[in-house]
């Protein structure tokens, strides 16, 4: 049996390395310093795309991303490591997305993609940080979920059934669920592949419409006339069918009221020094004050 | 109708901590707003679970007490929760930001097409005026979810005042648990779980779970020593260890420590760690990134050890040690121990 995987797969500001340039003068983030990099636990969950796609020749993987033109980079990246096709959503209007609008529009994406049976993503997104969008785009799609995925153990082709090692609170537990299904996979999963050196020369010239130069449309006309994998293919909100009212901003609930700097107000403190002294008089004075001991 | 409800997780036939914590927080809200406090118990072999709840000032407790309610799966409790509230129409959910909370959560939104915030630091109510898809509208009485976004480097205080519930989760320790009344009564609603959960809901297996109480009590902890990056190695943090058990204190970490290996990942403290509030916390080379103050900044006396006398975290310190880890922590022991007697 071959499966049809989809990934999910998130192009995100690298938080883990905001520096001091990181916030403009105004308090705002200055998102230019921050490198755009492919969300570490989308490589976890692309990993376990790999590894069933091991277990059962055939089966493809389709990568699917919203964001910006350039976040087709992951698309990329992800072919290098052994994806076999992807897609971008971009457009105007679905900008300013929330988790609802955000998992909304790749539920809509994913419908227009089709035929699924395990559709696979990230616990969450470094940069919001929520976890929502998997269990979102689950519900909207009708199918059960498992989060926090470590490990799928075992995936029954008959019995169209995975058995899944997942982390919880505290502990670790398996369950069994049903395909299709939704999952998304922890940091503490296997890590992801690395690049393969013979795909890189494959896919190196793979892009989205939106990222090419028009001066160089008729090189790309060209390369995509004889391979057309070269092309990735690029959706717009009409594209997957979607509703204009729950897209972008006018499809979030939430809204941001106020954003705030945070400046911490300085205490009046004591500064000592690491003599014997100095710490000998701390220890005493802690301890005659009776907060510790 | 259009009360203060809170989803509470239950382990075994106990409530956890998180969810008192969010009833104490529903509590108030309730109060501001001038409605009742609601809560949502699912599991199996619930009988007397109110008493657990009650002295929080719940008003009214749901009980669905049905086979295969524990351990949790999502789809029987979204459905029972998100089938509760076509009825009931609240205005406010809470629920923990844990593993169970953050799987259930969003199915909840998305069923309901309502927002929900991750992760709030606070959560208050306020009226303001806001202009949404183009159209200002005074709005009275609503939830403000405040977060730390951005890996924290700033705070939104985000609102969604055209949907229904406004729904946030919490993290655990975050709010403080607080009992109104030992004897607070309120009643107890034992819903037909079959009514709100159709058999086709129940999908997912659990074939084995495995839970451990915690390693350690941070959260609870009166004393915290805390190690960052600036420990430098996994000995010098055996050395922390040490101090910690002459204090009877808990030892912490910041992400930089656990990150470098020195030490285990739950016992980091911060934003994407655990939050704690100790009467003591004293930090050895932590610099103070916000997302580590947001942890711990409530401590009462903090205490900073830290080679570079600019560190962030020196700033918000009570006594300020320059000096290196190396210097300091050896000597902190040999003197807590030549005068504690
Ligand atoms: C600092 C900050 C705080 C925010 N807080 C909230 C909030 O509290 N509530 C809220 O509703 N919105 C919030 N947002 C908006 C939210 O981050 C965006 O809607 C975002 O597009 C999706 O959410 P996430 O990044 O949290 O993803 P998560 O839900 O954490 O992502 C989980 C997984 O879903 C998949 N995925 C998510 N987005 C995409 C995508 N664009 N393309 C492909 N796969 C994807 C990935 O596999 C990812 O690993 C916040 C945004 C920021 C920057
Ligand atoms: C989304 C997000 C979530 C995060 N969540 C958390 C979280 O929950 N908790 C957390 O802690 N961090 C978190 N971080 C990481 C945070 O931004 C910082 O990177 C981290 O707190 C830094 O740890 P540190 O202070 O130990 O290391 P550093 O910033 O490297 O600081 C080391 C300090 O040690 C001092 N030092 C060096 N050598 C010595 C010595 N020999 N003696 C004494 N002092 C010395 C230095 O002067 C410096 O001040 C998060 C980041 C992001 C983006």
């Amino acid at each position: 049996m071959s499966l049809k995987i989809v990934v999910l797969a998130k192009q995100v500001p690298d938080t883990r390395n905001v520096g001091p340039d990181a916030m403009t003068p105004q308090g705002t983030i200055n998102r230019a310093a921050l490198p755009a990099v492919f969300n570490p636990e989308d490589l976890n969950a692309l990993e376990q795309a790999l590894r069933l796609k091991d277990q059962f020749p055939g089966s493809t993987i389709s990568v699917l991303t919203m964001g910006l033109p350039k976040s087709a980079e992951v698309v990329r990246e992800a072919l290098y490591r052994g994806a076999d096709c992807g897609y971008v959503v971009t457009d105007r209007p679905l900008g300013g997305a929330d988790t609802l609008a955000t998992s909304y529009t790749l539920a809509q994406a994913v419908k227009k993609i089709g035929d699924y049976d395990i559709i696979l993503g990230g616990r969450q997104a470094i940069d919001g940080d929520t976890a929502q969008v998997g269990p979102q785009i689950a519900e909207k799609l009708g199918l059960t979920q498992v989060t926090y995925a470590e490990e799928i153990l075992k995936l029954d082709e008959q019995a169209r059934k995975v058995v899944i090692r997942r982390h919880i609170d505290g502990g670790v537990e398996t369950v069994e669920a049903p395909l299709p299904l939704v999952v998304t996979v922890n940091g503490s999963a296997a890590p992801c592949r690395p690049r393969n050196a013979k795909r890189i020369m494959k896919f190196k010239n793979a892009t989205a419409v939106a990222e090419r130069k028009p001066e160089d449309a008729d090189k790309y006309a060209a390369l995509i006339a004889k391979k057309p994998y070269l092309d990735i293919p690029q959706w717009g909100a009409a594209d997957i069918d979607a509703d204009p009212a729950q897209i972008g901003k006018a499809g979030s609930p939430t809204n941001v009221k106020a954003v705030k700097n945070i400046v911490f107000k300085a205490k009046e403190s004591r500064t000592l020094s690491a003599s014997d002294a100095d710490i000998e008089g701390l220890i005493k004075e802690l301890l005659d004050g009776k907060i510790i001991g | 109708m259009n009360n203060v409800f809170v989803y509470c997780e239950i382990e075994g036939t106990t409530v956890v901590d998180v969810s008192l914590e969010l009833l104490s927080k529903g509590r108030k809200l309730a109060n501001t707003l001038g409605v009742q406090l609601e809560c949502i118990c699912a599991g199996k072999g619930l009988d007397g679970i109110e008493k657990q709840v009650f002295p929080y000032g719940v008003d009214k407790v749901h009980v669905f007490d049905a086979e295969g309610l524990f351990p949790y799966t999502t789809n029987p409790h979204a459905s029972l929760v998100v089938n509760l509230f076509k009825e009931e129409q609240p205005q406010i959910c809470l629920l923990g930001a844990t593993v169970i909370g953050r799987d259930l959560g969003p199915r909840i939104s998305s069923a309901m097409h309502s927002g929900l915030t991750a992760d709030c630091t606070e959560l208050e109510i306020d009226s303001f005026e806001m202009s949404i898809g183009g159209v200002k509208k005074f709005y009275e009485n609503q939830l403000c979810q405040i977060r730390p976004a951005f890996g924290g480097n700033i705070v939104a205080t985000i609102v969604n005042p055209e949907h229904r519930p406004q729904m946030a989760t919490v993290r655990e320790g975050v709010m403080k648990k607080e009992i109104v009344d030992p004897n607070y009564k309120g009643e107890v609603v034992k819903h037909d779980v079959a009514k709100y959960v159709p058999e086709t809901e129940y999908v997912v297996k659990v074939l084995e779970r495995h839970v451990e109480k915690a390693k350690h009590n941070l959260k609870g902890a009166p004393i915290v020593v805390a190690g960052g990056y600036g420990m430098g190695s996994k000995e010098n943090f055996d050395m922390l260890f040490e101090l910690a058990k002459e204090l009877h204190a808990e030892v912490g970490a910041s992400r930089a420590a656990v990150d470098a290996g020195f030490v285990d990942h739950d016992r980091q403290i911060g934003q994407t760690g655990v939050t704690v509030r100790p009467k003591v916390y004293i930090a050895f080379g932590i610099s103070g990134q916000i997302q580590h103050l947001a942890g711990m900044q409530d401590s009462g006396i903090i205490i900073s050890v830290n080679s570079d006398p600019e560190a962030p975290i020196n700033a918000i310190a009570d006594y300020v040690i320059n000096g290196t880890v190396e210097e300091v922590l050896p000597k902190m022991i040999k003197y807590y121990k030549a005068n504690n007697k």
